[in-house]
């Protein structure tokens, strides 16, 4: 049946297939037209153009880098900077035998094999006769070496470029971050017009996260060469825009104050002018030098750095999460008070520890023998659990965890850059998704003072914190202020600020209590309160690193160094005018107390002395 | 009544014809070929600094490459027809199978390691795709129905994508139009053809606005535009059209280049030895290079339309028109009128691979059309 069906349409296809086949050939002969037409336009109307270019005097077109934009602080100071620096480089299409001439050049200069490979693997990216670095940063003795056997290197020179720079170093090595050489998966993702003069990228902080800006744009002159290759003149140029300036939020005078003052803790210190939500301070700590990535840093420097048990290649500052321990609580005392829960008058019992109906575990509280009977206010003050075990179990998870969402936990804060982790919320939800179980009322407890499943960041206990300083109105942390192009400066918009809505007043009894943890007797944090002359408010935080088993004491000499606690510090200054938000993780510090809220103090009374 | 077509009946007495029949060969073909083969040498001796080794490794690249025409030119057409799913379906198997471990040359993953040597299966899909869509269609009606079409299209998209994702443009672009030939020689309607091109055309946009990120579409616009990226690939067409304009109406003459010799025409034995031969033999030579390739085009077409099956037919027609899809675009990029696509010169460019591929083609062709029987009327 089939068979006998295409029999009988063998003619209609031979006349398709006929036809179709003219058509064709008759188009293709179009096209073939096309291109003659256009080799007529090159070879005779163009030629006497072309023949000039091609035999009197040949055009090479070289790449002019644009000059990398530079990064200053609130008050000028430069946190990047470029300097001149000499290169040792060597054109491939000039030199006869590259292995033999690297071989020699090892011989006179002591340049790593490593350097020999990546210089291998730059080749490729750089168009004919690029001069490509082999060596960067050369020492005047090292210049000197070269220039004496130069005459016997064809192909290889020495140039000045500039290279980036950070005097601060490890003072602003996360925040600022650094510069290095494109890799081959950065390569996929850039333009390569954008980058053909450009040899390195922004791969961390500011430097990351401005790269566009800070870069600027490459430009380029059309060279006319003899026939050896020699310049004669420039025909055309198209200069390169420099890169943009960056002015930052950052105080680098305060930045060093916060480094200084967490002396051999690693953690990190976040500091927030509380009017506009611009980060005064970023320190994150154990620190490196940023500078050893410039020019691409050396195996063994970067294996060490890698290894390092101290972690200094790691930004706790964006993606350091902690349990908040009791920085935690005037948020949930804030929110047993905006849902009623509690009010300031409501007293509790505590007698070191607090039993779930009908269970036996005991909840401690950190003070064995209890705080006897306290209000919402000696709860924050003395950091009784008690009370926030009690309150928390009546407030229930799902409004907890909803309260806190709104002062940004659990999510990114929108900092301006990139990296930033969104820490931890548990709620009901979040346990039957990721943990596959129900939510136990047990858990509620821990979460009400800050310990279990929560996580934070450091720049966002300082937004919430800042947060709550404002009354509600949401803070969003940014760095960069203004933008300084090279004919007019722009100052960068920020999104409007958006207001959580709350209860003044209950914020007002919330600050009280904050100013009473630095401000009384009993206060947790008393001893900074020396010497000055306005109010902090603030609280203290402990995370637990290592959990205390039911009926173990917790002996500090007993426990290693790195099963120690984290201390924690929250603040803002002035108490009745808040200019600063403060938030201190000293790791394995031990105590919010002793630790972490001196280091605040320092930075928050700097700043208030500088402001004066 | 079994008579063998003989369309080379001029030749029916020498010797050499006599051999060359026996051995498949079609004359005119072959003539062609080798003309273009000479072609390739003397613009390899020209821009390879006189350099020996390059032109052995291309002979030997020859050999290999005409040994397989010979051998495919002497299969019966009905045996590719027999194994059209089968080569097909392990062309598109190791086409995945370089995705996941094939080798990385030159930023893209194209190649598997087979131990003797390396293989590109994105050059056999090349001619095992309108192997499947010359079976597939002419199991069925011609024209083809809708449904047809679709699976058609199916079978020419689901390679296409593979060699997409390597990256590599030229060839993804190649494999699609070889397949997009056979569906127009089957006769699909020309209602169809330009519904679907307009159609192509107005979801571009939609894709560039919503689907593309800002660095992609910076590289697109490079890729249409290359003279906005002077040092990048702009500097390619830049300098080709110096060596091109340069060459006049009758070239500097042969070895004669001075862009290519000093340096300043990258890939001028790849995929910019158009422009070297521009600049040496001027407009003539390239008009004479054209009607050459328009010649083999041409004895192709006779071929297709000889041929005596549907399968046969659609299969010469496609490998044909790919053929002047190799041309037209690498010429139309080396002239700086297509965008810069990694597309050889056929049979003039250095390199093993496309020459490999582009001899098998006319093996089969030889083959369609010396196979014939009379069939009963």
């Amino acid at each position: 049946m089939r068979r006998h069906q295409l029999l009988k349409d063998r003619f209609l296809e031979n006349r398709i297939f006929l036809s179709r086949t003219v058509i064709l050939f008759v188009l293709l002969l179009l096209l073939t037209a096309g291109l003659v037409s256009r080799l007529v336009y090159l070879q005779v109307m163009g030629h006497s153009k072309y023949h000039n270019m091609a035999t009197h005097n040949r055009v090479k077109v070289s790449s002019l880098p644009p000059t990398r934009g530079l990064i200053y602080d609130k008050h000028g100071h430069i946190l990047a900077q470029n300097l001149p620096s000499y290169s040792l480089e060597i054109t491939p299409e000039l030199v006869t035998d590259m292995d033999a001439t690297l071989a020699r050049l090892q011989q006179v200069l002591t340049i790593p094999d490593e350097k020999i490979a990546a210089f291998k693997k730059q080749r490729r990216r750089y168009k004919h006769f690029d001069s490509i670095p082999l060596l960067l940063q050369l020492t005047e003795t090292e210049v000197a070496k070269f220039a004496v056997v130069r005459h016997t290197f064809a192909g290889v020179d020495i140039h000045a470029r500039l290279i980036r720079h950070y005097p601060y170093a490890e003072l602003t090595a996360h925040v600022v971050g650094y510069v290095g050489r494109i890799n081959e998966r950065e390569l996929k993702t850039i333009s390569s017009a954008e980058y053909r003069a450009v040899h390195s990228i922004g791969k961390t902080g500011v430097e990351r996260a401005y790269e566009a800006l800070l870069r600027g744009h490459s430009g380029y002159a059309e060279i006319e060469t003899n026939a050896q290759g020699k310049p004669i003149r420039e025909l055309g140029k198209i200069e390169p825009v420099p890169g943009a300036d960056i002015y930052l939020t950052l105080d680098i005078d305060l930045q060093g104050v916060a480094y200084e003052a967490l002396a051999d803790y690693n953690g990190a210190v976040v500091a927030l002018d509380i009017a506009t939500g611009g980060v005064l301070v970023q320190v994150s700590k154990a620190s490196f030098d940023p500078n050893l990535f410039v020019s691409g840093i050396s195996y063994a420097d970067y294996k060490a750095l890698n290894t390092s048990k101290n972690k200094p290649l790691f930004d706790r500052v964006l993606r350091g999460q902690y349990p908040p321990g009791s920085t935690l609580k005037p948020f949930i005392g804030l929110a047993g008070l905006e849902y009623n829960i509690t009010n300031m008058h409501q007293t509790l019992f505590c007698p070191g520890y607090y039993q779930l109906a009908n269970k036996s575990h005991k909840y401690r509280d950190w003070k064995k023998w209890g705080h006897g009977t306290v209000n919402l206010d000696d709860a924050i003050t003395q950091s009784c659990d008690v009370y926030f075990y009690d309150m928390s179990l009546a407030l229930g998870i799902d409004k907890l965890s909803a309260f806190l969402h709104r002062f940004g936990f659990g999510e990114k804060t929108g900092i301006d850059l990139k990296g930033e982790k969104s820490g931890l919320l548990p709620s009901r939800e979040w346990k039957r998704i990721h943990r596959q179980q129900a939510w136990y009322p047990g858990e509620t407890l821990i979460t009400g003072i800050g310990q279990g499943f929560t996580q934070v960041t450091p720049i966002q206990l300082a937004r919430a914190t800042a947060t709550l300083a404002k009354y509600g109105e949401v803070v969003t942390p940014y760095l960069a202020e203004r933008i300084i192009y090279a004919d007019h400066a722009a100052v960068i918009t920020r999104a409007p600020v958006s207001d959580i809505g709350l209860k003044k007043s209950n914020v007002q009894d919330i600050m009280t209590a904050m100013v009473h943890v630095v401000h009384s007797a009993k206060g947790t944090a008393k001893r900074i309160a020396k010497g000055i002359n306005y109010q902090i408010a603030g609280k203290t935080g402990t995370a637990q690193v290592y959990t205390v088993k039911q009926d173990e004491e917790y002996d500090e000499a007993e426990i290693e160094f790195n099963m120690r606690d984290h201390a924690l510090f929250i603040a803002f200054a002035p108490a009745d005018n808040p200019k600063i938000a403060v938030a201190v993780i000293a790791e394995h510090g031990s105590h919010g107390s002793s630790v972490a809220a001196p280091i605040a103090a320092q930075v928050i009374k700097q700043y208030l002395k500088a402001e004066k | 009544m079994k008579v063998e077509l003989r369309p080379e009946q001029f030749k029916e007495h020498s010797l050499l014809g006599r051999l060359l029949r026996r051995l498949h060969i079609d004359i005119p073909l072959l003539i062609g070929l080798l003309l273009l083969l000479t072609i390739s040498f003397m613009m390899l001796y020209s821009t390879g600094n006189k350099e020996t080794a390059l032109l052995i490794r291309q002979a030997v690249r020859m050999g290999v490459a005409g040994g397989l025409m010979v051998v495919l030119a002497h299969i019966d057409p009905r045996q590719f027809q027999r194994y059209s799913i089968p080569l097909y379906g392990v062309g598109v198997v190791l086409l995945a199978a370089v995705l996941l471990v094939g080798d990385v040359g030159k930023g893209a993953q194209r190649w598997l390691d087979l131990g003797v040597f390396r293989f590109q299966p994105s050059e056999m899909i090349k001619i095992t795709t309108p192997m499947m869509l010359a079976w597939y269609l002419s199991g069925h009606d011609i024209p083809p129905r809708w449904y047809h079409i679709v699976v058609a299209t199916a079978f020419i998209l689901l390679p296409t994508l593979l060699i997409v994702r390597q990256p590599d443009l030229g060839t993804s672009l190649l494999v699609a139009s070889s397949g997009v030939f056979v569906l127009y020689f089957a006769g699909i309607s020309w209602r169809f053809l330009l519904s679907s091109a307009t159609g192509f055309m107005a979801f571009t946009p939609i894709y560039w606005h919503f689907f593309m990120r800002e660095y992609q579409k910076d590289r697109v616009l490079t890729f249409l535009n290359p003279e906005a990226d002077p040092m990048g690939k702009g500097y390619h067409i830049i300098q080709s059209k110096i060596a091109i304009g340069s060459g006049g109406v009758n070239g500097k003459g042969w070895q004669e280049n001075t862009q290519s010799q000093l340096d300043f025409l990258p890939e001028s034995s790849t995929d910019f030895i158009f422009a070297v031969f521009a600049e040496e033999f001027g407009l003539v030579g390239c008009i004479g290079l054209l009607i050459l390739y328009l010649g083999i085009i041409a004895r192709g077409f006779y071929i297709a339309v000889q041929a005596q099956d549907t399968y046969c037919r659609l299969l010469a027609g496609s490998l044909v028109c790919t053929f002047f899809v190799y041309v037209f675009v690498n010429i139309g990029m080396v002239i700086g009128i297509l965008p810069v696509v990694g597309v050889p010169l056929p049979l003039i460019s250095y390199g093993g691979t496309s020459m490999v591929t582009l001899l098998a083609g006319f093996g089969i062709l030889m083959s369609i059309h010396t196979h014939k029987k009379i069939l009963p009327s």
